[in-house]
């Protein structure tokens, strides 16, 4: 790589530009080599830092010789996306209720501005005392984080309605009900998928707390319990699990967003066009002329 | 001023053939600041007639065509459509905006399908309509599209063609092409002529462009601000079809200096 770096031509000859991907692979490599060097040249010791490759040997031993890190990741996978669930279904709804409603979102906001400014994290012991030590409180603290910026954000699309829009529905005689299915929820859609994509990294969060605080399975109970041995190769190992967790949910929250507001991508409605001209081709011109109207 | 608009009103009822589809005796429109929006506007706007309303920003005559609507209702004097008194909106009255209000999440025919999704539901006949009307807006072949990949012109033609597949015969336009550029603007204004002359509807078209106004319109009622009154109504007496050779003529330029003096002490 570096070769085709120096071989570039100084002069008036058009320079070949790395690939992206080769860009990132550089960087990957340079940190990867750093880090490795640096532990066996013992700039920093190998007890607090463990190798890459010694993460990669715990890893492998623990995922694929033993086996043992699946039941983990499964079940902290579950405690999330219930979580999320929960805290997605509830913060929709109470957002929907709100902006249909203003007597409703007025006696309700002082509750929700109190659950915002509290730390939601300090109610997970709480929530272990009540609900035990299964994986119950895990999806209730997981709901509990991720309720509010959902709430919020859903909320505040379904209050940002376009005046002249509004003007022209209420001109047809739309009832309250249909501005809402037509008009106000579409128009939503945006801001609420990106409250839905910050809430899934939040149950991830609330999943991992509810384990610290107390359990028996789960990626943050054995992050935990490698930690206090001191192993930490295999609990940067736990934690590799959960980065890729983590992007696993992100990548399906950005997927989902991509096909609800589908008309913000130009490729997705080329695709939508032809559906759509495929299935009226009864009403219209079997051979459409499209120039342009101006 | 005054006297002008009374020889009008005679004049008016001397050629009765088409009857009065809005009346408005002494309508006024007062928000609560208190602002008076509208202050005792008397008219009567006849059945097919075209009516441009000019003025500077805070005159009222967006203020006028929401009472029309419906969308507000008048604070004092009496306003009515088909001879019943103004309480909302009406099947037979649709509005147009100076932006397109168009539902991006939907295709141009479907948002041009809106008034029947919302109405008893679309039927094939309906959807063939919509295509049809497309076709006389001028974009035929882009019923499928999406908002977001037509010009701003071509979403005001959508627009347009949802307003037509409303099935009003009055309709309310503010500022309808007031954001376009002026080539698109002067060849939607050829069309709405067109479409008007077609389907005989009345229009009452807000602009605070006078050449527009006068152009257009079979009267312009030149309003003015603080408080938003009725000041003037100036009977275009240029022959139809409309064409843009007329705007080089002197009663056309006559009639322009003339809406100009009017509103001269409010700009």
């Amino acid at each position: 790589m570096s070769d085709s770096i120096s071989d570039i031509p100084m002069g008036d000859a058009k320079p070949k530009r790395v690939p992206v991907w080769a860009q990132h692979l550089i960087v990957f490599v340079a940190f990867i080599s750093i880090w490795e060097l640096s532990v066996r040249n013992e700039w920093v010791s190998a007890l607090i830092l463990p190798s890459p490759f010694a993460v990669v040997a715990a890893w492998w031993e623990l995922a694929i010789e033993l086996g043992l890190i699946w039941e983990h990741f499964f079940v902290t996978l579950t405690e999330v996306l219930l979580g999320f669930t929960f805290g997605a279904g509830f913060g929709l709804s109470v957002a929907v209720i709100s902006a249909l409603n203003p007597m409703f979102r007025r006696l309700v906001s002082p509750y929700m501005v109190a659950l915002q400014v509290t730390p939601r994290i300090a109610v997970a012991p709480i929530i272990v005392a009540w609900l035990g030590f299964g994986m119950e409180p895990k999806i209730a603290i997981a709901a509990i984080i991720c309720f509010f910026p959902i709430f919020i954000n859903s909320l505040t699309g379904l209050m940002n309605v376009d005046e002249e829009s509004l003007e022209m529905f209420q001109s047809m005689r739309a009832s309250r009900w249909q501005i809402f299915r037509h008009l106000q929820l579409p128009g939503a859609a945006p801001i609420i998928m990106a409250g839905f994509k910050t809430g899934i990294s939040l149950a991830l969060i609330g999943a991992i707390v509810g384990e610290f605080v107390s359990a028996s399975v789960g990626l943050g109970v054995l992050i935990q319990k490698f930690s206090f041995q001191l192993l930490l190769p295999q609990a940067f190992a736990c934690l590799i699990m959960l980065t890729v967790m983590g992007l696993l949910l992100y990548t399906a929250a950005s997927f989902a967003d991509r096909h609800v507001v589908f008309w913000r991508h130009s490729d997705l409605l080329q695709k939508i066009s032809r559906k759509l001209r495929a299935r009226h081709a009864d009403i219209l011109d079997p051979a459409p002329k499209a120039q342009p109207a101006e | 001023m005054a006297g002008q608009v009374t020889a009008l009103a005679s004049a008016r009822s001397s050629s009765a053939a088409s009857r009065s589809v809005i009346e408005a005796k002494g309508t006024g429109m007062e928000f609560p600041g208190p602002v008076v929006a509208l202050d005792d506007a008397t008219f009567n706007i006849r059945q097919g007639e075209f009516v441009s309303l000019i003025g500077p920003s805070g005159c009222g005559k967006s203020t006028l065509l929401r009472l029309v609507s419906g969308l507000i209702t008048p604070t004092s004097g009496q306003l009515s459509v088909f001879g019943t008194p103004v309480s909302g909106p009406r099947a037979e009255i649709g509005m147009m905006f100076q932006k397109p209000t168009l539902l991006d999440w939907k295709s141009v025919l479907h948002n041009v399908l809106l008034p029947k999704t919302l109405g008893a539901g679309v039927t094939r006949a309906d959807r063939e309509k919509a295509v049809e009307l497309l076709q006389l807006v001028g974009l035929g072949g882009f019923e499928v599209a999406f908002p977001r990949q037509l010009s701003g012109g071509m979403q005001q033609r959508v627009a347009l063609a949802r307003l037509l597949n409303t099935g009003a015969e009055i309709l309310l336009l503010d500022e309808p092409f007031g954001a376009l550029d002026e080539f698109t603007r002067e060849r939607l204004n050829l069309e709405l002529l067109r479409i008007q002359r077609d389907l005989k509807a009345t229009i009452l078209f807000v602009t605070h462009n006078i050449q527009e106004a006068v152009f257009l319109a079979d009267r312009v009622f030149v309003m003015t601000p603080r408080p938003g009154r009725l000041e003037a109504t100036i009977e275009v007496p240029m022959e139809r079809p409309r064409t843009i050779e007329m705007t080089k003529t002197p009663e056309f330029n006559e009639l322009v200096f003339n809406i100009r003096d009017t509103l001269g002490g409010f700009i």
